[in-house]
């Protein structure tokens, strides 16, 4: 360490070709301006009405979730409100897209089933015709149908099932050897008490865990999710496919995603004409470690990334044990609807899964938010969601008086510099401008890639950062006067001075780290916002600091204004206060 | 500048020195007061959380097309809070779409509210029955507190490990954690007593102050670490090093002082002279107070406390006792340290009140070293050790090994 700035000019030059470039972003981003917050500008609004009669803590619970998917950088500053017993208020700076609204009032109750049959290859429930005139789908679960179930589950029909667009499912590692793990001890049923109003495949009472003949995998695997799963695809109970044959897809509403027992549902989107039976949940999104989008490497299309953990980990790896390499194909479902039903290619161990289908960058994106941050204990009406514009909260004169004040603050600062440092004072002013410019390039930077908006509490954050940012240099200044006290030379004194101010402003801006970085992982809302903003400027404070002020002075003592102790360098002999300056040397 | 220059050099070599250690106790009497009032002040009158917290009332109105401007909003807002209801006082209203108001008060009362739609009625011209009612409730919900105080409790832990592992010393810990405690509960009773709206906006505040304060004991122990790293091999005290520390950071401390309070000051200005009631106003106000007290608890209540609280440490016990010695001694034979007669001495007495006499820019004398800086052993010997330009170490060896005989008498018999 203690390296000397040889050459102050390089590392001022470096430090504006750094400035150059963030400016040059900057301008390849394509804004000038900043984007302003909800109080200075307004944004969108979005009202979202509950379904059927939720208790005031669940309205809550959502509120708090939807918070944390629109703003869980911390940075855009959105507010999530409750209103009433069946309103749910976001309101979101600047415009908005509809994968946004789709992120905010997705219900993303995740699940995972095994396929019985679908409509593409109808399994077991192959007897009758695939789709039946019964558009209504309501109680014709009847027994004594005289349906008669094929004995065989593994005698798949010849036609491949993977005829569309469903990649397989990709697997992370199967390095261990396939040793079958029983989990007894799973139990993934959380009960999300969806409320079963108007379930439209009636008769939740099929028990599955009544149907288990041929048990295919495990021992023990009464109380297993996957075995039970397992066990479901290749004897599904009569009902199960009675209400699967009576069903059409695609179907107007979704239907009621009853963890405990079996469902008959549609595909989602381009799939919606796709009809599935599926097994009870074998794992639940409760066990969802993380999702995020990306593109997987070698490939072209996005896909969402799903970690599981816990039990749901375990479940997964004995699934994927037991239907590697089959037809047997496996179903992620969204809000009731089949997302994804891709087979097994081969053992997953490690809880990784993939989701992939047609989606767009911000269409994953959308999804992984959703997934991410948790189920919504609630659902919305479709209908209901209504979006407007609204304008700033604050009155229009807000902003440009904060701003007034700011520059006029600005302005006493600088002359009072001028007036205590004189010569000196100019390296402050520069340093405040430096200071001032790589602040306002990287709000402008993040806006764009962060979506970071500047409230006008934002505002008076940055002008008060001005004087931490000052205080560095004051600490540095003292320090070379304290120096040139002591009886050396000003070049001298530069060198001694900043290893000096530079460990007690490393030290002091440590804690301002600390304090962002810690309050920027665990709080959320507008603290997780301020920790952002304290972090950015203690860091442009240091490099203002290192690269840019440093050097100046290191500069500037080369002239014989300042290292003589003109009258107007701040550094003369009368506004240190002593006799005469040492100019020769020092006793550094 | 000259004079505060001058002082800034006298108050680095000591020459001048506010005893801030010495004066402890008027100092924490001082903060004891203003502890006190905020207290009272919280408790008396209690916080005024705003709508974020506490929910309240929603009024829609639905206005002809093109008629939902931020002048009428504007406009709005202040007739709403012209109405005199408390809970009004700090509406928040916004356009919806190009046809539409929303204002947003906290808790009303039946009667309240209907004079609130009165108050809407005749500025905008609704009809009535063109306002809508919803209760709406607080953004700022329990998980995000309760996050929010997770990550702050999670911070303090850090930053008292942090502190300690800096400065090597844990009692600093403590000073610097009682100073933040003492600046974030004064301006939490600012707010109170003053009855400005509690918001979003304030927590940031307080958050910054916190930032602030701890920043600035950092800065100040900093010097305190510095001063008294070496007091085994000084002349001088923990007490006497780290009021010298003080002193020496007194003019940094003014200065970042100054510079943080004037952009604060500007804002709090503009807000509540030009704008009255206002975020800005609230938010300038909590960081004025909260950075002003910030400095102060720094240098008047941290770094005391911290002499305090080493003050049963031997060594700087040992450091205190070797002080009375020396004070002792001087006061046995005082002319024991005064300086023999050098080429550049100067030929009058150079008094604190001579200084002034003289216009600025002339020549001062000084003497030449402060004359404590010479060993004691020196004086009168005839001969006249060269000016010290460092503090000389105290050392009794000869440079070589000195015999460790005791005296014969002391001997043991054979």
């Amino acid at each position: 360490m203690a390296r000397k700035t040889a050459r102050p000019g390089r590392t001022l030059v470096i430090f504006f070709l750094l400035i150059a470039v963030s400016y040059g972003l900057v301008a390849i981003a394509g804004t000038w301006k900043p984007a302003l917050g909800l109080d200075l500008k307004g944004g969108t609004r979005i009202t979202l009405i509950a379904e059927g009669n939720p208790s005031s803590e669940n309205l809550q619970e959502a509120a708090d979730i939807i918070d944390q998917r629109v703003n869980g950088s911390g940075v855009t500053e959105a507010e999530v409100s409750t209103q009433g017993n069946r309103f749910i208020i976001v309101e979101i700076p600047g415009d908005t897209s509809n994968s946004l609204i789709d992120t905010v009032k997705r219900q993303a109750q995740l699940r995972f089933r095994t396929v019985a049959c679908t409509s593409s290859n109808p399994g077991p429930c192959a007897t009758s015709a695939p789709t039946p005139g019964d558009p209504t789908a309501s109680d014709t679960a009847q027994p004594g149908v005289g349906v008669t179930v094929p004995p065989s589950p593994t005698a798949e029909p010849s036609e491949s099932p993977s005829a569309k667009n469903r990649p397989g499912f990709a697997l992370a590692d199967d390095k261990k050897k396939p040793k079958k793990r029983t989990n007894a001890a799973a139990q993934t049923t959380e009960s999300p008490s969806a409320s079963p109003s108007d379930s439209p495949s009636a008769s939740p009472s099929a028990s599955p865990s009544e149907s288990p003949s041929g048990s295919p995998a495990d021992g023990d695997g009464k109380a297993s999710p996957a075995a039970e799963a397992l066990a479901f695809i290749s004897n599904p109970p009569q009902e199960a496919i009675d209400a699967y044959n009576a069903y059409t897809c695609p179907s107007e509403t979704p239907p009621v995603d009853d963890p405990t027992t079996w469902l008959v549902t549609c595909g989602a989107q381009d799939d919606a004409a796709t009809k599935y039976l599926l097994s009870p949940a074998a794992i639940e999104g409760t066990d969802l470690k993380s999702a995020d989008a990306g593109i997987p490497q070698g490939e072209v299309q996005w896909v969402v990334n799903l970690s599981l953990g816990g039990d749901g980990k375990d479940v997964f790896t004995d699934l994927s044990t037991s239907m590697a390499g089959s037809e047997q194909r496996f179903a992620i479902v969204l809000d009731g609807l089949v997302i994804s039903a891709p087979t097994f290619e081969g053992r997953i161990s490690d809880g990784n899964a993939r989701i992939s289908g047609n989606f767009t960058s911000s269409s994953a994106k959308s999804l992984a938010t959703s997934l991410k941050f948790g189920a919504l204990p609630i659902s919305f009406e479709k209908d209901g969601t209504s979006v407007d514009q609204i304008g700033a909260s604050l009155a229009g004169d807000q902003l440009s008086a904060g701003i007034t004040a700011g520059i006029i603050g600005l302005l006493l600062v600088m002359l009072y510099c001028l007036l205590y440092y004189r010569g000196l004072g100019l390296v402050v002013i520069a340093s405040l401008i430096v200071a001032a410019a790589i602040t306002y390039s990287v709000v402008l930077l993040l806006g764009e890639t962060a979506g970071f908006t500047l409230t006008l509490p934002g505002i008076a954050g940055l002008i008060v950062a001005v004087g931490i940012t000052a205080d560095s240099f004051i600490v540095y200044f003292e320090r070379i006067r304290d120096e040139m006290r002591d009886g050396k030379s000003m070049r001298v004194a530069v060198e001694a001075g900043w290893r000096r101010a530079r460990n007690t402003c490393l030290a002091a801006d440590a804690v301002s780290l600390l304090a962002a970085v810690v309050l920027y992982i665990f709080a959320a809302g507008v603290v997780k916002g301020f920790a952002f903003a304290l972090g950015i400027s203690t860091l442009i404070d240091l490099a203002v600091f290192f690269w840019f002020t440093h050097p100046s002075v290191a500069l500037l003592g080369r002239y014989r204004f300042f290292n003589r102790g003109h009258k107007l360098s701040g550094l003369s002999a009368e506004t240190l206060g002593v006799d005469r300056i040492n100019t020769v040397g020092g006793t550094a | 500048m000259g004079k505060f220059s001058r002082l800034g050099n006298d108050l680095y070599n000591g020459k001048r020195s506010i005893d801030f250690i010495g004066r402890r106790w008027t100092w924490y009497a001082v903060s004891g007061v203003l502890l006190l009032v905020s207290l009272l002040g919280l408790g008396v009158k209690g916080l005024d959380m705003g709508i974020e917290f506490v929910g309240g009332a929603e009024y829609k109105v639905s206005l002809p097309a093109d008629e939902a401007t931020q002048e009428t909003a504007d406009e709005v807002r202040d007739a709403v809070a012209a109405t005199g209801i408390d809970a009004a006082q700090q509406p928040v209203v916004t356009t919806s779409g190009d046809s539409g108001l929303i204002v947003q008060v906290k808790p009303v009362t039946t009667g309240e509210s209907k004079r609130i739609k009165d108050t809407i009625v005749e500025t905008t011209g609704v009809d009535p029955g063109e306002i809508s009612v919803q209760e709406i409730g607080p953004s700022w919900g329990q998980e995000i507190a309760k996050r929010s105080a997770i990550g702050l409790a999670v911070f303090l832990v850090l930053v008292v490990l942090f502190i300690w592992a800096y400065f090597r010393e844990w009692k600093m810990s403590v000073a610097a954690i009682v100073a933040l405690l003492h600046d974030i509960l004064i301006t939490i009773g600012v707010y109170a007593l003053s009855g400005f709206e509690v918001t979003p906006a304030t927590v940031t505040g307080l958050l910054t102050i916190l930032g602030f304060s701890l920043y600035d004991t950092v800065v100040v122990f900093d010097k305190v670490r510095e001063n008294t790293r070496n007091l085994a091999e000084s002349r001088t005290t923990y007490a006497k090093a780290a009021n010298l520390a003080v002193n020496q950071t007194l003019v940094r401390s003014i200065n970042t002082s100054i510079v943080a309070l004037i952009p604060v000051g500007a804002i709090l200005y503009v807000g509540a002279v030009q704008l009255g009631a206002s975020t800005l106003k609230d938010l300038a106000l909590a960081l004025f107070v909260g950075m002003a007290v910030g400095a102060y608890s720094s240098i008047f209540i941290a770094t005391p406390l911290v002499v305090q609280l080493k003050a049963n440490e031997t060594y700087v016990q040992q450091a205190e006792k070797r002080d009375r010695a020396r004070l002792k001694a001087l006061a046995a034979d005082p002319y024991a340290t005064v300086p023999v007669f050098t080429d550049d001495m100067p030929v009058r007495e150079d008094d604190a009140e001579a200084e002034g006499d003289l216009e600025e820019g002339a020549p001062v004398s000084q003497p030449p070293a402060p004359a404590q800086q010479r060993s004691a052993d020196a004086a009168n010997r005839g001969r006249i050790a060269p000016q010290a330009r460092g503090p000389v170490k105290e050392s009794r060896s000869a440079g070589r090994q000195q015999p460790s005989r005791q005296s014969k008498s002391k001997r043991e018999k054979k």
